[in-house]
């Protein structure tokens, strides 16, 4: 039915989806505990990416309310972007520091 | 040009998962994160100058969209550069919060644009609505829990019970679930259902967070961050845009990762965290806290004596050594130790600060080398050769009821066995108990002398006097 039919018209998407899960598993399974903190950082620094949305929608919008949540939008993505890196790369300076 | 815009989107694609690898390796880990920052500036960029929609045309509106990253970027950076090391955790949370507030906004965009646009609801019709509604929920889920996370580490809220909090969470839940499957099925329709789901879902973010306690606030945060990766992702969805769906599915997934190893190393399971606060629920456990009796208090000057004089010394620095700032300090005191041929070493618990490493990143930011923070496991044969333990706002984390008392909440966490030492010297602000809310038995032992008083002022104190030893 419908939701078969999504599926299957989105089953290149679903595939990557799982391959994803598996590579995240995979990449920071043997993280040591001293950059759980920094990964962590890091990670949300990687999920800002959600602003490349807001650049889609602030760009294809009309009309002052989607033109407002728009600029708003891409705001706060850039926050998320600038902020996450900005911070992570201010906790790995101190790790290098030392040696 | 479109091929372009691809081609770029799988480079930064390919960067966010070399960024990520390379941040879990503490040689690599600076480079990674500027990568997967290349990265993500090119995909930007790329999208605002490359981007066509299915008819060919541009986007619009430039001014607007580089005079929202100028603001962005500023405010962003400025927080990020002025924030203090301590403070780290809630900045954390405060950018994930924006990234989640950010996906929830698309959500409406698109859905008012839905409104606009079709009259006639098709398959594909449905299948965006899921994943709008799907980026909504999440969104303002993480957003709400986010801001929640920061206000409380800020201090600036308490924690909150409400009675029948489960229920009402389980509800709330719920709720939403049944809400949304209408909404998709078009059974309920219109913008009244779906700001309604908005609401409950903000209501739910709140909730969720407010009751769990400070010393769990990390694995949340770390939850809430994997949350926002998934949100993100239905973005990619939305668009088919395949660098927003890697970023996201690979933070989802890594971040669950990282929030099940975070409670792992507080020997707590997820649902445990979420559930069950010890915070509130523990404090009535102290009562049978079994190893009651008197505590030794012990001055300045003896206890310097005492350190000067120990062949090898043990710090094990807890977040009360952080909110005092005392970590300079403390630096200091290893120094003059180590001149006068102590060995000195920093015990670092998994969990030791706000967040796992979180101590590490404190220590190092006073220049303490890396080679003196030793990791719990290889610490703990240590301490019977070692002569003092200097516990500077630690609690939890050396209660020896960890190990000895199936009742104890914290029974079976990983302890840093100090008790093992010849002497224990806890620096402390008061006999309040930790986090946790229970009693320490090691302050009741007879090797264990406690010095009341503010980490920095003390140690500074204790500084002045191995001086005029």
């Amino acid at each position: 039915m419908g939701v078969l039919e999504f599926i299957h018209q989105n089953i290149d998407i679903i595939y990557l989806v799982i391959l994803m899960i598996f590579v995240g598993i995979e990449l920071i399974s043997h993280v040591p505990s001293v950059l759980h903190t920094p990964l962590m950082s890091g990670a949300n620094a990687i999920h800002g990416v959600v602003i490349i949305g807001a650049i889609i929608v602030m760009g294809q919008a009309e009309g002052v309310l989607s033109l407002i949540l728009g600029f708003i939008a891409v705001i706060l993505g850039t926050l998320n972007v600038v902020g996450g890196f900005v911070v992570t790369d201010r906790m790995l300076e101190m790790f290098k520091k030392k040696k | 040009m479109e091929h372009i815009l691809v081609l770029i989107y799988l480079i930064a694609s390919v960067t966010f998962m070399l960024g990520l690898k390379m941040l879990s390796k503490p040689d690599t880990a600076q480079r990674g994160n500027l990568i997967a920052g290349l990265g993500m500036t090119l995909a930007i960029f790329a999208t605002i100058f490359l981007y066509r929609d299915g008819q060919g045309n541009h986007l619009g509106n430039l001014v607007w969209i580089f005079a929202a990253l100028f603001v962005g970027t500023v405010i962003g950076y400025i927080m990020a550069k002025k924030v203090q090391m301590t403070a780290m955790p809630q900045m954390v949370s405060f950018f994930n919060g924006m990234g989640g507030a950010c996906a929830a906004l698309i959500s409406i965009i698109e859905y008012n644009h839905m409104l606009h646009m079709t009259e006639a609801v098709d398959i594909m019709d449905s299948g965006k609505m899921i994943i709008i509604l799907a980026g909504l929920i999440i969104g303002s889920v993480s957003f709400a829990g986010s801001m929640i996370a920061y206000g409380k580490l800020e201090g600036k809220i308490n924690d909150f019970n409400l009675p029948a909090q489960q229920v009402i969470n389980i509800g709330l839940v719920l709720g939403i679930a049944v809400l949304s499957g209408l909404f998709v099925m078009d059974i309920v329709t219109g913008p009244f259902w779906f700001y309604l789901i908005l609401t409950l879902s903000i209501f739910y973010g709140l909730l969720f967070v407010f009751p769990i306690g400070g010393a769990d606030m990390p694995v949340v945060i770390s939850l809430l961050n994997s949350f926002t990766g998934v949100a993100a992702a239905c973005g990619g969805f939305l668009y088919d845009n395949y660098v927003m769906l890697i970023g996201g599915i690979l933070v989802g997934s890594a971040g669950t990762i990282l929030t099940v190893a975070m409670c792992k190393a507080m020997n707590r399971s997820l649902l445990n965290v979420l559930v069950g606060n010890f915070g509130g629920g523990g404090a009535s456990v102290s009562s049978d806290g079994g190893a009651q009796g008197s505590t030794k208090e012990i001055t300045r000057s003896d206890a310097a004596i005492l350190m000067k004089y120990a062949s090898k010394v043990v710090i094990v620095p807890g977040y009360g050594l952080a909110v005092a700032q005392a970590q300079h300090i403390c630096h200091e005191l290893e120094n003059l130790l180590e001149e006068g041929g102590v060995i000195v070493k920093y015990a670092i618990h998994p969990v030791a600060g706000r967040m796992p490493g979180h101590m590490n990143v404190l220590l190092a930011e006073s220049n303490v080398s890396y080679d003196k923070l030793v990791e719990m496991e290889d610490i703990n044969p240590e301490f019977n050769t070692t002569d003092v333990v200097l516990v500077v706002g630690a609690n939890d984390v050396v209660n020896p009821a960890a190990k000895t008392d199936p009742s104890s909440p914290i029974y079976g966490m990983p302890i840093l066995e100090v008790e093992q030492a010849k002497n224990v010297i806890v620096m402390k602000r008061s006999m309040k108990a930790g986090y946790a809310g229970i009693d320490n038995a090691l302050f009741y032992q007879p090797k264990t002398f406690m010095l009341f008083g503010d980490a920095k002022d003390t140690l500074t104190k204790l500084v002045s006097e191995v001086k005029s030893l």
